[in-house]
């Protein structure tokens, strides 16, 4: 089946079966590793992309449901070439160790920021509850965020 | 190859069942899929309602309000009419899954779902709801509890979806309060929840009281008893002792990965207890 969207910003077409899972589309026709699969069932967060700008999970969409979607991956968040202001903040504090989370993190951090700009440091570990990091790197991620929160609202981190 | 199909209304829907009468039916994907990926399950064909407009958003008419199957969690959230008049279903759809389950996963499907464990239940339940199914044939409309038939079983027919959930405004109560307990906040399958509703007045009497476990039991437990006991007393930890005791008789867990029927059949009874605490 013809799937037509927008993957980071490009009109996309792939050929592919309708009920193949989106992330093996991802990773394995189009090339985009960024996104990652660990463990298949919606618990772990890994998988996050943004669809039509809320993250979901691409684990568990069949591959037709993106039909006329506009989809994000980590890939896109860079497009121009300039980091997103988070992904800027998880280098300043350090906020990935293995880096295997980090790409559904980040995602997810950036659908949170969008939705409320000043989050408190309870609601970003609230709203990054559905993303899992086996290094327990919570902490420095809470601080990434924050931070960028802070900056995307045009002040000074402290 | 399995097909998908995304019918964009109720008319291509029920076209898509005359090719597919076997065809799964799914909005969210965050139960069906995981089944399916996992080889757990093998549909001749899929049906995803999402894209249905009739099944979408949350409206009032009247004294009731209507909530259409696929309806987000996450959109649940953020409706002014179900924070307004049903904190009871807002607070246990906030502990559903995680935020990323929340923007995927629909009320209609926790309700067809249909397990022990589903956080929209014990609300629903207290709150008497009832469900509205469509078929090609027609309509019809029944209470949450009649349409739950046992673990994960529905009187879904073939080629029938659920199209929306009514509910009255509950204004008859005041208190509205749901707990549910798991082994972290995010991302657990409850080990018992409770749903409870009560008209307090002034002096503390109860006037009125709504009640349902989850994870308590093949279905959500209700405990008619419990409430005839509290009705007409002063609320007051003695007297939620005394229910508490009730509803420990009433349900009928089972033993798990999760927890044993013991411990389950201890905190149904001590999740009543907490209504002391809610009230301070």
């Amino acid at each position: 089946m013809r799937i037509s969207f927008y993957l980071n910003g490009k009109q996309t077409h792939v050929d592919v079966p309708p009920g193949r899972k989106f992330v093996d589309v991802l990773r394995e026709d189009l090339g985009l590793t960024g996104t990652k699969e660990c463990c298949g069932a919606g618990e772990c967060g890994a998988c996050t992309i943004l669809v039509d700008g809320q993250a979901r999970l691409s684990c568990l969409m069949a591959a037709a449901q993106l039909q006329g979607r506009r989809v994000t991956t980590i890939e896109g968040l860079a497009a121009d070439g300039s980091l997103h202001p988070v992904q800027e903040a998880f280098i300043e504090y350090g906020a990935v160790q293995c880096g295997f989370c980090t790409p559904g993190v980040v995602l997810a951090a950036v659908h949170l920021l969008d939705r409320n700009p000043d989050p408190t440091r309870e609601q970003i570990r609230e709203g990054l509850s559905g993303n899992l990091c086996r290094c327990s790197g919570y902490v420095k991620i809470v601080d990434a965020v924050e931070a960028a929160a802070t900056k995307m609202r045009g002040g000074t981190p402290q | 190859m399995r097909e998908v199909i995304l019918p964009g209304s109720l008319d291509e829907l029920w076209r898509s069942f005359e090719g597919k009468p076997q065809a799964a039916v799914y909005a969210g994907g965050t139960d069906l899929l995981v089944g399916l990926y996992n080889g757990l399950l093998n549909p001749e064909a899929l049906i995803c309602l999402d894209r249905i407009e009739e099944l979408q958003g949350v409206g009032e008419q009247g004294e009731s309000i209507r909530i259409g199957s696929c309806t987000t969690h996450a959109q649940l959230l953020d409706d002014p009419l179900v924070k307004s008049h049903l904190p009871v279903l807002w607070q246990a759809i906030r502990g559903i899954g995680s935020p990323l389950v929340r923007n995927m996963g629909t009320i209609g499907g926790n309700i067809c779902t249909a397990s022990p464990a589903g956080d929209t239940l014990p609300p629903l339940y207290a709150l008497r709801a009832e469900v509205e199914l469509r078929s090609k044939e027609g309509v019809r409309r029944m209470a949450i509890e009649d349409f739950i038939a046992g673990p994960g079983a529905t009187r879904l027919q073939r080629a029938e979806i659920l199209t929306c959930v009514w509910v009255k405004k509950p204004g008859e109560y005041n208190l509205h309060h749901f707990e549910k307990v798991g082994l972290r906040n995010a991302l657990a399958c409850s080990v018992v929840s409770m749903a409870a509703l009560l008209r307090l007045a002034l002096n503390g009497v109860v006037e009125k009281a709504a009640l349902a476990w989850g994870s308590a039991g093949p279905t959500i437990v209700t405990c008619p008893e419990a409430e005839k006991k509290l009705i007409g007393e002063p609320l007051s930890m003695a007297l939620l002792q005394e229910a508490a005791a009730l509803v420990r008789k009433a349900v009928s867990p089972i033993s798990d990965v999760r927890a044993d029927a013991d411990y389950r059949r201890i905190v149904a009874g001590n999740l009543l207890l907490r209504l002391c605490k809610v009230l301070k």
